[in-house]
């Protein structure tokens, strides 16, 4: 089969001007060089070298970080831009949905956009009518298409971009995270219409940070890096190697992150410390305040970390992992009155879980020296999302000796974007009239 | 260059949409709406009529002297518009640019013929000018005969209007491409060009005569527009039934074809770096 879309060794160079223009004009109208004259200062390689085939009939997904070239790869097969070097063939035609609406004129009606935009893609004004119908239709817009633009939500504006879009029929369709905006009904009606182009045996290219609709919809994906390719082929494993990549950047990140905050607050204050929101419950859920750390210090916590199932430490977790909480304690004399707790919050402040020691009802001897408190959890069941920590070590009453709160950070990512905050282990069961069966 | 000036005809039906969207957005929601059209250049008339008439010397040799004002300051209005207006329009039209496949050059060309539309409706003014002096004929002079008319047309020189304004659209799309690419790269460009315009109306036989001052003349016929000013007068304003400019216009016209080459070329060897730049 011949392909769509071939990419052969294409790089991509942007060039930034810096603000030397007025001298540039000046002197390229003296030297009468104004052509010749017009060279960048700066150039960025937003492409490097990225070949790429893709078969007709085929969906490929294009995955990768923000600025890893993504969009710049969509251009160039739209034929927005040209390449710096290789070459980009493209079979059949194309109908890019880069921005829907894009040329929409405000003042005047949808009904006239619609045959401006039309023919701004391509199509002849005979062809424009015999589909307007099925335009304004699946814009779900008859009773607001004689309206001037302007006075349409942001949401019918699309809804009209994208309608014309797709209603041009072509061979290749270029999709550019258009689907991420807009409302959650139409968003299926889009994905079914591409669904549908699929099945008729076009070509798609996607690019988009819903990696799920990669993997569900995609016979194969690319992923590209700081404008090269680094991983192509099946979509759930690119998006694996992709996501765990992305994972340990994060990581980096977040221990960084950690580190400052925990500077930040390394002196600690007794004397303006508020005290614990309950006594006795480290983990009681307060209103979510910055974060901090006070105490006595009598006894402190030099060291937070998390591990992963191997034992290494770590800042992103899959739901379901095991997980160990490790502190490294200091006792500047040995003390027979303590307790440790915890506490998980997530993003909005709110308590997951709390519980220490005294709550679980362990009976302190004595705490001296160096001394290592680990919080082992078998599985951590939460939803996707960022959750910081307390920790603290405190008497049994309730007052501090050195008292972390949300000063660590970490990240759990998850496959299924359920909601809520936790996830109990659940499975479905369907009696014999319910035809359903797990996604491809 | 030339493939691509060969695709141009094919854009026709979308410049033409684009032109007449143009029309209608510009006056939609405005209650006077098209009337604006012939609204505009005569209010501007009247503004010329008044400071001329009254406030500097009357330059009595011409009269009716708002018919001849007109004859000069309609044309200008298409050229110095479509100029400034082709300085912004791939700026503002940017998404197009930047996120459609779409043939750039549209772009100037629709701000020139959508200029040159609202010129064309400022003609039929001329034309009920030309036949209110007409119908009122010459002056009675002090000893009772005639005067010489004030206007006449003769159809020997009309059937050269057309020459005329295809001439002025060659030259004016020349340019509009040159301003147009090369407002994206300097943004100078914009208010280098306004204040240009503004001496080049001023150096343009408009609100004074070609003959005015002999010792300009000469300066005068440097100056492109100088042609079609004067070619507009002769055919419409004075009564001599002999188009005298017609070699002066026929050079010009050629020179124009030059102008439009020039600026298409120039606009191409720009074109891959606007999306980039805007």
């Amino acid at each position: 089969m011949t392909p769509a879309i071939e990419l052969a060794g294409v790089s991509k160079i942007y060039q930034r001007f810096n603000r030397r223009h007025f001298a540039t004009l000046k002197s390229a109208l003296l030297r009468r060089s104004l052509v010749t004259d017009l060279r960048p200062d700066e150039t960025f390689a937003a492409l490097t070298d990225v070949s790429l085939t893709v078969p007709a009939g085929s969906s490929v997904g294009l995955i990768g970080r923000n600025g890893s070239g993504k969009s710049t790869a969509l251009k160039l097969v739209a034929g927005i831009t040209k390449p710096t070097a290789g070459t980009v063939t493209v079979h059949g035609r194309v109908s890019a949905l880069i921005e829907l609406g894009a040329g929409f004129h405000p003042e005047i009606s949808g009904r006239e956009n619609v045959f401006i935009n039309g023919i701004m893609l391509g199509l002849s004004r005979r062809e424009i009518e015999r589909r307007f119908d099925d335009i304004v239709d699946f814009a779900e817009l008859a009773d607001f298409i004689d309206e001037p633009v302007k006075t349409y939500s942001s949401g019918m504006y699309m809804r009209l971009g994208f309608s014309v879009a797709i209603n041009v029929d072509p061979d290749v369709l270029l999709v550019d995270e258009v689907l991420a905006v807009g409302d959650e009904g139409f968003t299926h009606k889009c994905l079914d219409k591409i669904a549908d182009f699929k099945r008729r045996g076009k070509t798609v290219l996607l690019v988009t940070h819903s990696l799920n609709l990669v993997e569900r919809f995609c016979d194969e994906a690319v992923w590209l890096d700081g404008g090269r390719k680094r991983a192509e082929g099946d979509p759930r494993r690119v998006v694996d190697m992709y996501v765990s990549n992305v994972a340990q950047q994060e990581d980096a990140f977040l221990s960084a992150a950690d580190v400052k905050t925990i500077e930040g607050s390394a002196t600690l204050a007794p004397a303006q410390a508020p005290p614990p929101p309950v006594p006795g419950v480290a983990t009681t859920p307060a209103p979510a305040t910055a974060e901090g750390r006070w105490g006595s210090g009598v006894v402190k916590i030099v060291e937070v970390a998390l591990f992963d199932a191997a034992g290494h430490p770590a800042h992103v977790f899959q739901s379901g992992d095991p997980v160990r909480l490790g502190m490294r304690l200091q006792a500047a004399h040995p003390v027979t009155d303590f307790a440790f707790g915890i506490g998980i919050f997530n993003a909005e402040g709110a308590c997951v879980y709390g519980t220490n020691t005294e709550i679980e009802e362990f009976e302190p001897i004595t705490l001296e020296g160096d001394a290592n408190v680990d919080v082992s959890f078998d599985s951590v069941e939460l939803t996707e999302g960022t959750y910081r920590l307390d920790v603290a070590v405190h008497t049994r009453e309730g007052v501090p000796y050195d008292y972390h709160r949300f000063l660590h950070t970490f990240r759990i990512k998850s496959r299924t974007k359920d909601v809520g905050v936790y996830r109990p282990k659940h499975h479905w069961a369907f009696s014999a009239n319910v035809r359903i069966r797990p996604r491809a | 260059m030339w493939h691509n000036l060969a695709q141009l005809p094919r854009y026709r039906g979308l410049i033409q949409s684009l032109v007449a969207r143009e029309l209608k957005a510009r006056y939609r929601g405005s209650v006077l709406g098209v009337f604006w059209s012939f609204g505009n250049p005569l209010l501007l008339l009247l503004v010329y009529s008044v400071v001329f008439k009254y406030f500097l010397q009357d330059r009595g040799d011409i009269q009716p002297y708002a018919l001849f004002l007109f004859c000069g300051l309609l044309p200008w209005t298409w050229f110095s518009s479509s100029l400034n207006e082709s300085a912004n329009v791939l700026v503002s039209g940017g998404n197009l640019i930047k996120k459609v496949l779409f043939p750039a050059e549209v772009l100037p060309i629709v701000s020139v013929l959508a200029n040159m539309v609202h010129f064309l409706m400022g003609l039929p003014i001329i034309a009920a000018f030309l036949g209110y002096y007409m119908w009122i004929g010459p002056d009675t002079l002090e000893d009772g005969t005639l005067g010489p008319p004030r206007v006449a047309i003769h159809l020997a020189e009309l059937v050269w209007l057309p020459v005329v304004i295809l001439v002025q659209l060659l030259l004016t799309t020349g340019l509009a491409l040159v301003v147009s690419a090369l407002a994206v790269h300097f943004r100078d460009v914009r208010d280098i060009l306004s204040n240009l315009l503004t001496f080049w109306f001023f150096a343009t036989p408009i609100i004074y005569w070609w003959g005015w001052r002999p010792e300009l003349k000469v300066w005068l016929d440097f100056n492109p527009f100088t042609h079609l000013a004067v070619s507009y007068q002769e055919i419409l304003f004075f009564p001599e039934n002999a188009f005298g400019h017609v070699w002066w216009l026929l050079a010009l016209g050629a020179a124009s074809i030059g102008v439009f080459l020039a600026g298409y070329w120039l606009f191409d060897r720009l074109r891959d770096s606007l999306a980039e730049t805007i």
